[in-house]
């Protein structure tokens, strides 16, 4: 049971069109492309071979090598040339790969593209779109499989944005594109293959509007990311024994919209915020803290995060199994909430 | 400028028996393993070295067992040749609780402290800084090993390079710099990410000597490798080797290919100069070994192969409950 809310108000219905979650991310930025001349895009293998998870597929036949460029393998410069370009008013968007590659341009996003509008008294924006794919499940170990939204969200002057489907890829990607500041869209690699319904026509989901993905009256859970199909997954095994689960994806971690989340604890009353990263310093601890800073009387158990353990991601299957949340581990979860009464 | 290494006179039979026996590990490991991936019985990425191997050959037998190595993605060939074994290389790829990472790491982060072998890496350009690090402490105690830092084209792209050479340079530390020009990062040729033709110039740009060879020829590599080994570790600081060389497999995995970024002709014409038969009909040539001698060096490589993959298959997984394992040191 999907709800409409206010931020689909603004987009088009779904269409009975199905996409997956690459293809929907390739068509919301060639039609971002098409929209504006200033768009352009660089990055490792993007162009001539269409990026290494065919993020990119076909648009250099369209736009050509002027709006599609392959670069050395140099993230800092590849960053900074879209901070530079980006302050004189083109909108780059630069792909980072492996979400794990920005430990070697982490400068040019934190301390160059983040800060930039601000410490030049408001006189430049910088609307740069930094792409990259986050997440384990491929056996990828761990430099090549990190969740690394805690370290951007945490950075006054960024945005962050994760899509849990094709639908929310496309319609973040475009408002990312759209955006005046540097957005980090956080594409997960695991969710490359899945399909939903995507509108055909451009459109654009708010950042900082979370979405209830589905409602419920018994628990809440706050799920980011590829989590949001796990914490759904939950919800239906939950409800065949009369357990009501309400999901909530923010979409967007940074801005972070705190308000649907308190009205559903309000509505709920217990919290599990769940997230691939690992517990320890993650977003769930700034969730549950702002939960119970707002609206602590209204809860009837603390709330509860589930996370990756503290640890480097594992190679092995069975570790890396073990150590992604996953809908067993929400089941519980939201099991250990409604036995607190 | 960079000089061009002198194409070999006669080397030692026992020389180049080394290199022969290195090379046919590489290449069996390897293709072993492409046959192990296709088959679908190992997970995650796996970036295969054939083609390459005489640039691993060559290095590693110019090292004593205590010089150290940084390698890269693509780095079985390196630890093979530096002494890695063949079944904890296995296990590793498989997973396994006796992999070289305790099933931890998997194909791009194999190491063997034990062996010098500092690991390969998942990012590139990152093993450069390390190597300096370690000729930095082999100095720093007064030992006279030497580090040897492993790394593509592509690769001097990135910060991580420039920093480490200066500061090897700089410091003078006894690290040797091998580019193995393979022509591509990932899917693009070198014309198209770097302007000059031959990396080793950008050695110069730090005060560091260079020198170029055919990264097919074995025997070439292994005199200059031996050569650069020699001035660092008498104190007369880094130099870079680019070795010309060439990847038989794509980026990544056996085939697979989206686009065809390079030509079957190319492939093709490398492939005819091909490292291993090189090196073996210049050694039937010479009479530094006879066929029979060569032969058996597959034959006992593929016999200890197979051991090592059987048991690999039979080694346990590793235990979910020690997930937190070696995040932290005591
Ligand atoms: C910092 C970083 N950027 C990008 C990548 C993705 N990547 C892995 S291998 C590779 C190409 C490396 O090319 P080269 O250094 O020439 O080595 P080769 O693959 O040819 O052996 C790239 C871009 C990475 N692993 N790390």
């Amino acid at each position: 049971m999907t709800t409409l809310t206010e931020t689909q108000a603004v987009a088009p219905n779904r269409t009975a069109r199905k996409l997956s979650y690459v293809k929907a991310f390739n068509e919301g930025l060639a039609q971002a492309m098409r929209e504006d001349e200033n768009v352009f895009v660089a990055g490792e293998d993007v162009a001539g071979y269409g990026g290494v998870f065919r993020m990119f597929d076909n648009l250099l036949d369209e736009f050509g090598p002027r709006r599609m460029i392959d670069t050395p393998i140099s993230e800092a410069a590849l960053v900074g040339l879209g901070v530079g370009a980006a302050a004189r008013g083109l909108r780059p968007v630069v792909d980072l790969m492996f979400m794990d590659f920005i430990g070697v341009c982490l400068d040019q996003i934190v301390n160059q593209a983040a800060k930039m509008k601000y410490m030049f008294g408001g006189s430049v924006s910088v609307p740069l779109t930094i792409t990259t794919a986050s997440g384990a499940g491929l056996g990828a170990a761990a430099q090549h499989s990190q969740s690394l939204e805690a370290w951007l969200a945490h950075v006054p002057g960024l945005k962050v944005v994760m899509p849990c489907d094709a639908y929310t890829a496309k319609g973040l990607t475009v408002s990312a594109i759209r955006d005046d500041n540097p957005v980090v869209v956080m594409l997960n690699k695991v969710l490359l293959g899945s399909t939903c319904e995507v509108p055909e026509e451009i459109y654009g989901i708010p950042l900082g509007q979370a979405h209830i993905a589905r409602q419920g009256s018994d628990v809440t859970v706050i799920a980011l990311g590829r989590m949001v199909g796990e914490a759904l997954a939950a919800a239906d095994e939950l409800a065949t024994e009369g357990v009501e689960v309400e999901v909530i994806d923010p979409r967007t971690v940074q801005p972070l919209d705190t308000e649907t989340m308190f009205a559903s604890v309000r509505r709920t009353n217990r919290v599990l915020v769940v997230h691939e990263a690992v517990t320890f310093g993650g977003l769930g601890a700034e969730i549950a803290a702002q939960i119970q800073d707002t609206v602590f009387d209204h809860l009837d158990a603390p709330v509860l995060r589930i996370g990756a353990p503290f640890s480097p991601v594992p190679f092995s299957p069975v570790l890396e199994k073990a150590y992604v949340p996953d809908r067993a581990r929400i089941v519980q979860g939201c099991r250990r909430l409604l036995e607190r009464s | 400028m960079a000089q061009r290494a002198s194409t070999a006179s006669k080397e030692s039979a026992q020389v180049i028996k080394d290199l022969h026996e290195r090379m046919v590990r590489i290449r069996l490991f390897e293709t072993e393993a492409g046959k192990l991936m296709e088959a679908g019985k190992l997970p995650g990425f796996l970036h295969l070295y054939v083609g390459q191997e005489a640039v691993a050959a060559g290095v590693m037998a110019a090292l004593r067992d205590d010089d150290q190595i940084t390698s890269t993605h693509r780095g079985h060939g390196h630890a093979v040749a530096k002494g890695v074994g063949f079944r904890e290389m296995y296990a590793e790829l498989y997973g396994r609780a006796t992999g070289a990472c305790l099933g931890r790491g998997g194909s791009m982060h194999i190491n063997d402290v034990t062996r010098g072998m500092l690991g390969a890496n998942g990012i590139v350009g990152a093993g450069v800084p390390i190597a300096v690090g370690a000729a930095f402490a082999a100095r720093y105690k007064g030992e006279d090993s030497v580090a040897v830092t492993f790394f593509g084209d592509g690769a001097t792209n990135i910060g991580a390079f420039h920093e480490g050479a200066n500061m090897a340079a700089i410091l003078g530390l006894p690290v040797v710099f091998v580019c193995e020009n393979n022509g591509y990062a990932e899917f693009t040729p070198q014309s198209k990410h770097m302007l000059i033709t031959d990396v080793a110039e950008r050695a110069a740009a730090y005060g560091m000597p260079s020198v170029i060879v055919d990264g097919m020829d074995a025997v070439a590599v292994h005199r200059a490798a031996a050569e650069a080994v020699d001035r660092a570790r008498s104190g007369e600081g880094p130099m870079m080797i680019e070795a010309k060389t060439y990847r038989y497999f794509d980026h990544q995995g056996v085939k697979g290919l989206r686009h065809p970024y390079r030509s079957d002709e190319e492939v093709a014409e490398w492939k005819a100069r091909d490292p291993i038969d090189l090196l073996e009909a210049r050694a039937v040539a010479d009479g530094t070994a006879t066929r029979a001698e060569l032969d058996d060096a597959w034959q006992r490589t593929r016999d200890e192969i197979a051991e090592a993959i059987a048991y690999a298959e039979a080694s346990p997984l590793p235990d979910t409950a020690d997930l937190l394992l070696n995040v932290y040191s005591g």
